[in-house]
């Protein structure tokens, strides 16, 4: 297995927040996001990495990453579809949401489709109320969901990540 | 006097995040003054004279909050900026980030002035990755404006801002878990005392404020703190940003006075209840408030008027639940929120969220005992006040207060093998009668 490391321009990332905190500790969230950005997904090896970079244990990396849950970890598809479940999305019909993308993948939340493209996941409030109900795939709020619409979404994604060519 | 908006005045305007923009309007005129003109303690005095409020859903007084800061101290004091809104219902800081992000910094410049921080962190939760990229733009262009960094304005006033992306952790909204987290450790809340404002993040003093608290503050320098006053209840005054979300024609952000009435802020601005369909409840301040009875729905939205009411205004972030919906779906959905969200350090918490997860469920699904609806009240007791932060009572408030307001759900899922959306698994988990 390869060596990992972060880009030069991550690096320098990385230098850059270690002037922005009184503790070098501190830069471990930041740094996870700069892990995410570069590798993807986070497994054992980056986690490694980070802790050496910082120059902490990889314990103290594993205790904080897994008290989070937006980290991408290792085994997440290409594609990350977070069904936003609570309260004002569930009023709205979140439920049929999450059901039409199940039965359209083929998968149930916390699974990933065999070609490793797409990972299904039901969340907590992602703070979009007014627009539910509403999902997240990887960066992008998708908001004011009908089943037209995510049937839309489904056809757009497959084209844009062609099977055989996932991580 | 005609209510005029403050905060969200230009949303919606082409280019209304950006710098130039903001200028335009006049922008950082006052923060310009603060940093150059302004007595510390003088301004201080005026966020303690206007009444303002904290806005995140505590309501503690900000200035109040401020003036804790010891004025002497050998340490560094930092300013950390809640923008962690995960509280569920509850959307009205992203608008501001993603809207009208300079008026945040214009007003993180006023309360550095005012506290003497030279070192600001803006703790934005992970998800809302539009807003930070919105609000690293405006950070960028205010460094280089001279707005940020070394002597701002031409003074001799230094005042970093760093942004931090939070990671998916509702905890920490809560101040102690969001200092916490911005150590670089899990997100867990810590007992107060010592309060922040004392030791606070890196062990230094430390004023945890919310997002539209903040972006108060040049309005207040503005008009002055009796101006200010007069706009809503004099106790609690100000713009307010309302979020009104669930089952209304026009959910959405509604900048309004403090005080506005919940039923006309339902019924005028939210497009009033969907499908020409009924109230049946409303939870006013955020998932973690106390439910209201379609009944006691006239009630004026500030923090005196919703204490005597019996629930709070908390983050104002208002989900509303038509005559179709079954309050123990509902229940469930909100106590697996907190059941997920618990950090697990006190065994209340850890245990009493997922015991109420389990018995809201066993009455859902058809398992239920009359003599539930009485042990969930007994885990409630068990849980209030009891655990290190808020989260305990976040769960229990919702908990015994639907199930005493709304009991004939309860006992129809009770005695007729299950909620609505369990008899019939192909509806929807809450509101077994919406047809979406």
């Amino acid at each position: 297995m390869a060596e990992i490391t972060f880009s030069k321009k991550s690096l320098e990332r990385y230098e850059w927040l270690l002037t922005r905190y009184p503790s070098k500790e501190a830069v471990l969230l930041p740094a996870l996001h700069l892990a995410e950005e570069e590798f993807e997904n986070i497994g054992v090896k980056e986690m490694k990495y980070v802790a050496d970079l910082i120059g902490i244990p990889p314990a103290r990396v594993y205790g904080v990453l897994t008290f989070y849950t937006h980290f991408r970890r290792a085994g997440c598809g290409k594609y990350h579809i977070q069904v936003c479940s609570t309260l004002s999305c569930a009023l709205r019909g979140s439920h049929e949401v999450y059901q039409r993308i199940s039965e359209r993948l083929g998968i149930e939340a916390g699974e990933t489709t065999p070609c490793g493209r797409f990972t299904l996941s039901k969340v907590e409030c992602l703070g979009s109320c007014d627009t539910a109900p509403m999902l997240q795939m990887n960066d992008d709020y998708h908001e004011g969901l009908d089943l037209e619409l995510v049937d839309q979404l489904i056809e757009q994604w497959r084209a844009e990540l062609p099977e055989g060519g996932s991580s | 006097m005609a209510f005029k908006k403050v905060l969200t005045r230009h949303v919606g305007k082409k280019d209304c995040h950006t710098l130039k923009f903001y200028k335009k309007q006049g922008g950082y005129a006052q923060a310009e003054d603060a940093v150059k003109n302004q007595d510390p303690d003088a301004l201080i005095d005026l966020v303690k004279a206007s009444n303002l409020r904290g806005r995140g859903g505590a309501g503690f007084p900000t200035g109040v909050k401020w003036a804790f800061v010891p004025k002497h101290t050998d340490k560094a004091k930092y300013l950390v900026v809640n923008a962690d809104e995960s509280e569920p219902g509850t959307f009205k800081d992203r608008v501001l980030m993603e809207k009208n992000p300079h008026l945040l910094l214009d007003g993180i410049i006023i309360c550095s002035k005012a506290v003497g921080i030279h070192h600001a962190y803006i703790y934005i939760r992970g998800e809302f990755v539009f807003a930070y990229r919105r609000l690293l733009e405006a950070v960028e262009e205010a460094y280089s404006d001279g707005l940020l960094g070394k002597g701002i304005f031409g003074s001799n006033f230094d005042l970093d801002v760093t942004l931090h992306r939070g990671a998916g952790a509702y905890i920490c909204g809560e101040e102690t878990g969001m200092l916490t987290s911005l150590e670089g450790k899990r997100g867990e809340p810590k007992l107060k005392p010592p309060f922040p404002a004392v030791e606070g993040v890196f062990g230094c003093p430390t004023v945890v404020n919310n997002v539209e608290t903040l972006a108060n503050l040049p309005y207040i320098l503005e008009i002055g703190a009796d101006a200010y006053k007069k706009i809503g209840p004099e106790k609690c005054p100000g713009p307010k940003l309302f979020c009104v979300s669930g089952h209304v024609e026009n959910p959405g952000t509604f900048e309004l006075p403090m005080g506005v009435n919940l039923l006309e802020l339902i019924n005028k601005h939210a497009g009033g209840v969907w499908k020409g369909r009924s109230l049946k409840a409303v939870i006013p301040g955020g998932s973690s408030a106390h439910v209201l009875h379609a009944d006691e729905c006239d009630v004026a939205m500030d923090i005196e008027s919703l204490d005597e009411a019996g629930s709070m205004l908390g983050s104002a972030g208002i989900i509303v639940m038509d005559d179709s919906t079954c309050m123990v779906d509902a229940l469930l959905n909100i106590m697996r929120f907190y059941h997920h969200e618990s950090c697990g350090q006190c065994t209340p918490c850890r245990e009493g969220t997922g015991w109420l997860e389990k018995l809201v469920h066993r009455i859902a699904s058809g398992g239920g005992r009359h003599e539930d609806l009485q042990l969930i009240q007994d885990v409630c007791d068990r849980m209030v006040g009891k655990t290190i932060c808020a989260l305990a009572d976040a769960a229990a408030f919702p908990a015994e207060s639907i199930v005493k307001k709304f009991p004939e759900d309860f006992l129809h899922a009770i005695e007729q093998g299950g909620s609505p959306a369990s008899r019939n698994r192909s509806r929807a988990a809450v509101g077994g009668g919406t047809d979406v």
